[in-house]
């Protein structure tokens, strides 16, 4: 105990260490008490605050199902049972996720939630939508049934359209596939991330003042 | 510089706070959640209607089959006809000077007469001297016979017969096709033609670019889409087989195919059918950022102030309330 006492006596208040800087930066943006908060205003009270956590909470099980779905790879579900319920899984945490995201998304529309310097938070937040569609979509295109067939026959025309087909080959089995388990899920992963750490930064906004404005 | 610690006490100073379990609440979050997707998976399950091969399609329906391979010999497929990333046959969609679709060139060359027809056909060949010759006869008329042949193959096409799963038309000059024909057929429905189409002297492939291509030419494809209510008129591709939800999340997207000015001919701005793709990933890309900068945009901003919703949402703040000041 007292060599650690030592040791932090000796180390210099303006220290250039890079390891210092950064455990200082988050100590001072983001401590603890505001990553884990166990107070809240007496005004988050409405069913509205929980579709955030709950889109969270299929995500999860979206990226538990998908992680087993990939491990076995893409032809097992088709051949069998528990492969077909680990789909379905997959499937309905999509759906929920999809549907909870929306209804967050409205519900921090309706409250201005990116009022008193929250515009970053609600700007991630419509990428993190934008990332989930095109995940969604290159999961559609993975399945290897008539409807990832019927999708990608018809998806190649808006893709090629916009020139992002020279790219992004909707018919090529391998590269949604590859998007979709690997690049795609890391990008929505990471990004969910910066958007939580964005609202515990800032904590949740106050109520709309009916004689101010909505602003950033 | 002040720090965000610091920011967000300022922020809350005077708020009354209440104890929160932040942690707790996630995991009633995973739990609920979870049961919801288990129970809706033990219960409805998921889509999975088999995909339509190259041999199923030839077996099914012959003719259809027959004559879609016609047709990307006589270059007159959906396919064959294209345009980038695909081959430089076709325009390509534009809006004036903005034509993406021309830009970034054929990435992914297809030849559809050769792919589809020539090259399985001469894999094919080997020990079937009548395919061979055929093909060296093919190959050695000139572009006006061959032509000539196609036309009065495919004319007659229509009229054809299905005898044993063979493809028989009236008597005419047609040259080597129906040679070629039948044996494309048969190659087909033995699940030949499905191999062939994708392994291009690799063994290990996971593109699928040039069957689809070929199968989405056909019109047996567009009928089973049709007939499940898939295609674009019937809202497209945020439909799913069965029941399903599909991606309904699409269907801002989706919507626009069914409105003018992209369904109509004459169109507005320069936005009309025949540019709709690209007229409706333009709009959506508008309509995205619009969103993202919501925050922003006096107006779209304000509405959340002008519709009462969130005194529905924050009724405790805005209810007459015997201490507590508001801040």
């Amino acid at each position: 105990m007292a060599a650690r006492n030592s040791v932090e006596t000796e180390a210099p208040a303006d220290s250039k260490s890079w390891t210092l800087r950064v455990r200082r930066a988050i100590d001072s943006h983001l401590p603890m008490d505001h990553l884990l908060p166990d107070r809240q205003p007496y005004y988050v009270g409405s069913w509205v605050y929980v579709f955030g956590v709950v889109t969270i909470a299929a995500l999860a099980w979206v990226i538990v199902s998908g992680v087993v779905l990939s491990f076995m790879g893409p032809q097992w579900w088709h051949d069998s049972h528990l492969g077909r319920f680990f789909n379905s899984l997959h499937f309905w945490s999509v759906q929920l996720f999809f549907i909870f995201m929306v209804l967050h998304l409205w519900g921090q529309y309706f409250m201005a939630g990116w009022r008193n310097g929250r515009a970053a938070t609600w700007m991630i937040g419509v990428v993190i939508f934008a990332v989930s569609i095109l995940t969604a979509f290159t999961g559609y295109l993975s399945q290897q049934n008539f409807d990832a067939q019927f999708i990608a026959v018809n998806a190649k025309d808006a893709m090629n359209s916009a020139g992002i087909g020279a790219f992004f080959n909707v018919l090529n089995f391998g590269q949604m596939y590859g998007l979709h388990i690997m690049l795609l899920p890391i990008g929505v992963t990471i990004l969910v991330v910066l958007h939580i750490v964005m609202v515990r930064t800032r904590g949740v906004v106050k109520p709309i003042d009916p004689e101010g404005g909505a602003q950033p | 510089m002040k720090s965000m610690g610091a920011t967000q006490e300022e922020y809350y100073r005077g708020v009354r706070m209440v104890p929160y379990d932040l942690v707790k609440e996630l995991f009633i979050a995973l739990a609920g959640v979870g049961v919801l997707a288990l129970l809706a998976a033990l219960i409805l399950s998921s889509p999975d209607v088999a995909p339509v091969t190259i041999a199923n399609w030839s077996q099914s329906d012959p003719v259809d089959f027959v004559t879609t391979a016609t047709n990307e010999l006589a270059g007159s497929s959906t396919s064959a006809a294209y345009g980038n990333p695909y081959n430089t046959v076709g325009a390509g969609q534009s809006w004036g000077p903005i034509a993406p679709q021309k830009w970034f060139g054929t990435r992914i060359p297809v030849d559809s007469a050769n792919s589809f027809v020539i090259q399985p056909l001469q894999r094919a060949s080997v020990g079937n001297s009548d395919l061979t010759s055929a093909l060296d006869t093919w190959q050695k008329a000139a572009p006006d016979q061959q032509t000539k042949w196609l036309d009065a193959y495919t004319k007659a096409l229509p009229d054809a017969k299905v005898v044993d799963g063979k493809v028989t038309v009236a008597s005419g000059d047609y040259g080597p096709l129906p040679v070629m024909m039948s044996n494309l057929l048969g190659v087909a429905q033995a699940g030949g033609l499905d191999g062939l189409l994708v392994i291009n002297g690799r063994f290990y492939q996971t593109d699928y670019t040039q069957p689809l291509l070929f199968i989405g030419d056909g019109g047996y494809f567009a009928g089973l889409a049709k007939d499940a209510q898939l295609t674009g008129s019937q809202w497209g591709m945020m439909n799913e087989t069965g029941s399903y939800p599909g991606q309904t999340w699409l269907w801002l997207y989706t919507v626009w195919y069914q409105v003018p000015p992209f369904t109509s001919t004459t169109g507005f701005l320069g936005f009309n059918s025949s540019n709709a793709d690209l007229g409706i990933i333009i709009l959506m890309t508008v309509l995205t950022a619009l969103l993202a900068l919501v925050p922003f945009i006096p107006g779209l901003r304000d509405i959340p102030r002008w519709v009462p919703i969130h005194r529905l949402i924050w009724r405790r703040y805005y209810a007459p309330r015997k201490s507590t000041a508001r801040t």
